[in-house]
């Protein structure tokens, strides 16, 4: 039995609380902070002193941050709260928008909007249209879908919204259900096993160590291995609504451990194909969208869906389909290119791949009909068309990523598309 | 590490051997040589990435031990195996002549007769010429475990066998490692090489390759080979054709006695340069005799 020391706390008991509070919006904000390591900042501040900022700052650094994606959050929130001792009547007056301060022109950074959120006790802030619906001016969907795209090509970097507590929390629920379970492949690697083909250079060393007397043979079965998945998800005006919500499922699929894939590779594309594998794997879900974000130039303008996949056949795709990957496919394919040249590219696609799953958010209508010319060239030559605008849909997708028999509505469409 | 002094003397080297290299290359080969320091060269298959490997064997007159990787390439087939059948035997034939001497028997069984030895094993072992030059040819082709595992063994060059003890390399060898980039090799593997990017020639370069490669091609015929497989590479293809496609192809058109080219003549050969069904399509008809006409006209002024 431990006994207990009574707490010895600085005279200030001011400090103390402040730093309670401090630690319990770190809490808010994500950190796993526990009441021990509070006890610990406060004797840290004690014997480190509170005299100047710096050494304040990395005194509680030391104590409350033990990840690198935390640091940023921490930063964020140690700028707000110990910047105006009035700061907390400062900010319920100011609500969220005037978190950015002083400096009104400054882009949010990365983490500041959770950071402000902690701090406000999770006190609502303003809506944001970004999140709702927008409401289906028509519900058909017309073959030229012209007013989903612009005649010019709009070039821009956008920032990301970024994601609100309860976005994230709702994400992390989400990826706790979802994984995408993937069957194994057999590699040329062996590994022993009790059945299987005759592994003779074990056998022979067994042997060897018993004096030549052969006992028992030793067994090898193929070791199991896991495929890649590639994922060409379409960030063009048409698919804005979907684009970042699907970024997330791919940064969380792509971050979680033992999900089985070998390796998760993202590209992005609108009229230009971008590679944001590396940015996925930043571990901060703020900070890897703001970077792909900045990656992909022509975030929400029009859609050459061929120029885009022939680009990717031609850079990207024996470079990242060489071990036999799955393709995720995310548009809605509303293009505006050749039809036969966008078939050619997919077809190719299809043959390199080791499955080609198109998802595509138009299918939520339940009249969904392939008529614009660009999905009927496509549809031939995936595996697989699917619904992908819901985490329904998301989750129906992660049973059947490992089924190679499912082709989910393609037959359904492909004989819509052949009716005249 | 070697005689070579300058980057100049490497060029030279290399062209003595029938390898024709730009001062690019040139450099980062002697910055390999005389730091020390494992190459790693990427590029399209059929850019000379496995021939720079040869011809700095023969140039410094070393040995060159070539690992070719696979899929599920192991440390048994990578560096060494013991040879269990010819142990088994052994034992057998003690116990047949009756002798009992287990010390000694086991010491025998476990010794250099019985070891054999692959090929990053037999780079470490000393030669009289100097260290040999290892040639780890497709790395790509391999899958994370072993890449993991040559890592540890580039950095240190020593491989330890229970039963043996640790063997170090007196002087390390000359690492070559290439890789036709079916996916990308890991970061940590490249932070220990050189890296170099092999790039498909330049005219001029292209030409100097195919007399030295060539040598019996005539000089009209091989200016209008390169310059059509120059003009070729800018064509958006899914396999542009490489230097060695371009030797290929001046030797079956040796072979055919061609002695300049002609549309019909390309429709025939096109399989030595072109290689996905795709890409030959393309060239069908009218095509080709535009890029031809393309390809003399610019080497008109001459």
């Amino acid at each position: 039995m431990v006994e207990h020391l009574p707490l010895d706390l600085p005279d200030d008991p001011k400090l103390a609380g402040n730093i309670t509070h401090f630690a319990r919006a770190l809490r808010r904000a994500g950190l796993p902070i526990g009441p021990g390591r509070v006890i610990d900042a406060i004797r840290a501040v004690e014997a480190a002193g509170f005299s100047n900022k710096p050494d304040f700052y990395w005194t509680l650094h030391a104590c409350f941050v033990n990840r690198p994606e935390h640091r940023r959050v921490f930063a964020q929130l140690f700028r707000l709260y110990w910047r105006d001792p009035r700061y907390l009547e400062h900010m319920m007056a100011a609500m969220l928008p005037a978190v950015r301060g002083v400096q009104e022109d400054r882009p949010a950074q990365a983490a500041e909007k959770r950071a402000a959120e902690a701090l406000l006790d999770g006190a609502e802030g303003p809506e944001r249209g970004e999140e709702d619906e927008r409401p289906d001016e028509d519900t058909v969907i017309e073959v030229d879908a012209s007013f989903t795209m612009s005649s010019s090509e709009r070039l821009r970097s956008l920032d990301f919204e970024q994601m609100s507590l309860a976005e994230m929390a709702e994400a992390k629920r989400m990826l706790a259900r979802i994984t995408l379970p993937v069957k194994p492949l057999p590699s040329r690697r062996g590994m022993a096993a009790a059945n299987g083909r005759i592994d003779a250079a074990r056998s022979l060393r067994a042997a060897l160590r018993r004096g030549g007397e052969m006992q028992q043979l030793a067994f090898k079965k193929p070791r199991p291995r896991y495929p890649n998945l590639v994922v060409l998800c379409d960030i063009s005006g048409s698919m804005s609504q979907y684009s970042r919500v699907i970024l997330h499922f791919l940064h969380a699929v792509s971050n979680a451990k033992g999900a089985g894939w070998a390796q998760v590779h993202g590209f992005t594309f609108g009229t230009r194909l971008t590679n944001i594998t590396r940015h996925l794997a930043t571990r901060d879900v703020d900070a890897a969208l703001a970077a792909a974000g900045a990656e992909a130039q022509d975030w929400e303008g029009g859609t050459r869906i061929g120029a885009s996949i022939e680009a990717f056949n031609r850079d990207w795709s024996r470079r990242v389909l060489g071990q036999g990957a799955v393709v995720l496919l995310i548009t809605d394919g509303l293009d505006r290119d050749r039809p036969e040249e966008l078939a050619r590219h997919m077809q190719r696609l299809h043959l390199t791949a080791r499955r080609l799953i198109w998802l595509n958010p138009l299918l939520r209508w339940d009249g969904f009909a392939p008529k614009a010319a660009g999905i009927r060239a496509m549809l031939p030559h995936v595996d697989s068309f699917r619904a992908g605008h819901s985490i329904a849909s998301l989750e129906e997708l992660a049973q059947v990523i490992s089924r190679p028999d499912d082709v989910g509505e393609k037959a359904r469409l492909m004989a819509a598309a052949h009716q005249p | 590490m070697t005689e070579m002094t300058s980057i100049d003397a490497v060029q030279k080297m290399l062209g003595d051997q029938g390898y024709i290299c730009g001062r690019d290359l040139g450099t980062v080969v002697f910055l390999s040589l005389r730091l020390g320091r494992p190459l790693f060269l990427e590029g399209e298959a059929g850019v000379g990435k496995t021939e720079i490997a040869k011809a700095l064997a023969a140039g410094l007159n070393r040995k060159l031990i070539r690992l070719q990787c696979y899929e599920g390439l192991d440390a048994s087939s990578a560096v060494y195996e013991w040879n269990f059948p010819a142990q088994m035997v052994a034992i057998r034939a003690a116990e047949a002549a009756g002798g009992a001497d287990t010390e000694a028997l086991t010491a025998d069984l476990f010794s250099d007769k019985y070891l054999i030895e692959r090929p990053l094993l037999e780079a470490m072992r000393p030669d009289e010429n100097g260290a040999p030059i290892l040639l780890i040819d497709e790395l790509d082709r391999t899958d994370a475990p072993f890449e993991a595992f040559l890592l540890e063994a580039l950095s240190d060059f020593q491989v330890t066998i229970p039963e043996m003890g640790t063997i170090n390399a007196p002087e390390p060898p000359i690492v070559i490692l290439t890789s036709n980039r079916t996916r990308e090799v890991h970061d940590a593997l490249k932070r220990r090489c050189l890296y170099h990017w092999v790039d498909y020639p330049d005219f001029d370069r292209e030409m100097e390759i195919l007399q030295a490669r060539a040598p019996e091609a005539a000089e009209k015929l091989s200016r209008e080979v390169v310059a059509f497989v120059q003009l070729l590479r800018t064509e958006d293809l899914f396999k542009k054709p490489g230097v060695a496609e371009t030797i290929d192809w001046a030797k079956c058109l040796l072979a055919l006695d061609v002695i300049n080219l002609s549309p019909e003549v390309i429709a025939d050969t096109l399989g030595a340069i072109l290689k996905y069904q795709d890409d030959i399509a393309k060239l069908q008809g009218s095509e080709a005799k535009r890029i031809l006409d393309q390809a003399k006209a610019s080497l008109e002024p001459v």
